[in-house]
């Protein structure tokens, strides 16, 4: 295993250093991309002494904080409410299995008309990017639940709150955690892609001004920020997912 | 379950979404929304004026071959990090963590590297596709029963022979799924590209309609692609069900 990480390591490794090379060198020009090396100075550099860095991060973490909040807690309630009624998760079924093939992303056009530039229509489109993914999960980690669990709660004589508390839900949480990591990488793309395309404030509007100024040097250095905080959120949340369902489903 | 009740439930579907529309027409009045039957009306000139064609034309033409680029790169992708297990654990992980990123971040050193024109909504649509292939396609090979491995090596076969006659026919049903995948996330790749920098294209006639606040356009723009990559999503849907079934 540590083997395989020490390769992966490498690949990546090596793969920056042919970036660097090429920058170094010439090959690439100065204009199209500036060496890795220099955008790691440049991010410490725009920490350091920009002066709209920690509001336009905390503006993006916000409305992150807010669109996972109601991605995660709202897909949750209304998966409980599908899973409820079968006949509304039939109806509702074609929605589900389609919905991340249309480009949602078309509806933050409409949202800034309903809602205006700013973190509401954000933090809506960053919800709906996440939601549904959240909703089929808490649906599946539902079905999912060994049916000799609920009899043992039976058995045992437990009420209804503690079977949801002590049974249902700790069977359902490895599915529910796959749903938490899902909403949370479409929630980052949504309010990303939402501040980047049209927005007052926020890390992705930044990147998309300082294309326009071609001020390159800012450009990466928020790009490594901001691609460095998905990898590492995704692969936290990854981790723990597996930790999960290696504890649930030993083989 | 019975053919009459699934169209029962998708009438159930058409008639519940009319509703939600109506209502929220109701709660946010004509300066937000526009109302069903007018939206119908638009969808109906656009299709009918030559303009549009030309647009959707140029959106397709990118779409097409940004699907190309990720179909080919993602199998090629697919077959030589699947077919060797040693690249397959080293490569999947990466290849997963770069599929989970905000690629629209990407864009502007695409913008760059290419110029703005076809070549970069191509790329950057590919740049979507290509990692769900490629995924599909690794999990589809490492799932190939050993067996069949063992047989083609009984048989000495060469390993391009082996990919063409064992590999990939059991892998199929797997790969359509990525195909499918791939699909849809290279036309938001296109369209987002779009959205951001374009001079033509379906993305740039809705992103000037919401700047001239032409809330019809929006709507009537918005459902059309709804419409057609839903569409498109049943249709592969249903030669991804027929594969499962063989």
């Amino acid at each position: 295993m540590t083997r395989v990480r020490i390769l992966q390591l490498a690949c990546i490794g090596a793969v920056i250093l042919v970036v660097e090379l090429l920058c170094r060198f010439g090959i690439i020009n100065r204009f199209t991309m500036i060496p890795p090396s220099e955008m790691v100075l440049a991010l410490a550099d725009v920490i350091t002494t920009a002066p709209w860095f920690w509001s336009d991060v905390s503006y993006t973490l916000g409305n992150l904080a807010a669109a996972i909040a109601l991605s995660v807690i709202g897909g949750f309630l209304i998966g409980l409410a599908v899973h409820a009624v079968p006949r509304l998760r039939r109806v509702l079924d074609p929605i589900f299995t389609s919905y991340y093939s249309v480009p949602t992303f078309v509806l933050y056009p409409l949202l800034i008309v309903v809602f205006g530039i700013g973190p509401t229509s954000l933090i809506v489109l960053g919800a709906l990017f996440g939601i549904v993914a959240m909703i089929v999960a808490t649906v599946t980690a539902i079905d999912r639940i060994p049916r000799v669990l609920l009899k043992v709660a039976r058995v045992s004589r437990l009420g209804a709150v503690r079977t949801a508390l002590l049974m249902k839900l700790p069977a359902a949480s490895p599915h529910l955690m796959t749903g938490l990591r899902l909403a949370v990488a479409y929630s980052v793309i949504g309010i990303i892609a939402g501040e980047f395309i049209l927005s007052t404030e926020g890390i992705g509007r930044r990147v998309a001004l300082a294309y326009n100024n071609f001020d390159n040097q800012t450009m990466y250095a928020l790009l490594v920020l901001i691609l460095g905080f998905a990898i590492a959120v995704n692969a936290m949340l990854g981790a723990f997912e597996q930790a999960l369902h290696r504890r649930w489903y030993r083989a | 379950m019975s053919t009459r009740g699934r169209w029962l439930d998708y009438g159930f579907l058409v008639v519940g979404l009319w509703l939600a529309w109506m209502l929220l027409f109701q709660w946010a009045g004509s300066e937000a929304l526009s109302p069903p039957g007018a939206t119908f009306r638009r969808i109906g000139e656009y299709l009918g004026s030559l303009q549009f064609w030309t647009h959707a034309a140029a959106t397709g033409l990118a779409f097409f071959y940004a699907c190309l680029v990720a179909l080919i790169g993602g199998l090629a992708l697919g077959f030589v990090l699947g077919a060797n297990r040693l690249a397959g654990q080293v490569g999947e992980p990466i290849l997963s963590s770069l599929y989970s990123i905000p690629k629209i971040t990407l864009y502007p050193v695409i913008l760059l590297v290419f110029g703005l024109g076809v070549s970069a909504k191509v790329a950057f649509g590919a740049l979507h596709g290509i990692f769900p292939v490629a995924l599909f396609t690794i999990g589809a090979l490492k799932n190939t029963s050993p067996v069949l491995l063992k047989t083609a090596r009984v048989l000495r076969l060469k390993p391009l022979q082996t990919a063409r006659s064992v590999l990939l026919p059991a892998a199929l049903p797997e790969i359509v799924t990525g195909l499918r995948i791939g699909f849809s996330t290279t036309l938001l790749g296109v369209l987002i590209g779009e959205l951001f920098a374009s001079d033509q294209g379906l993305g740039f006639i809705l992103i000037r309609a919401m700047e001239a606040h032409k809330v019809l356009d929006i709507m009537a723009l918005t459902l059309l692609l709804f419409a057609f990559a839903a569409l498109a999503n049943t249709l592969l849907l249903a030669a991804e069900r027929r594969m499962h079934r063989r």
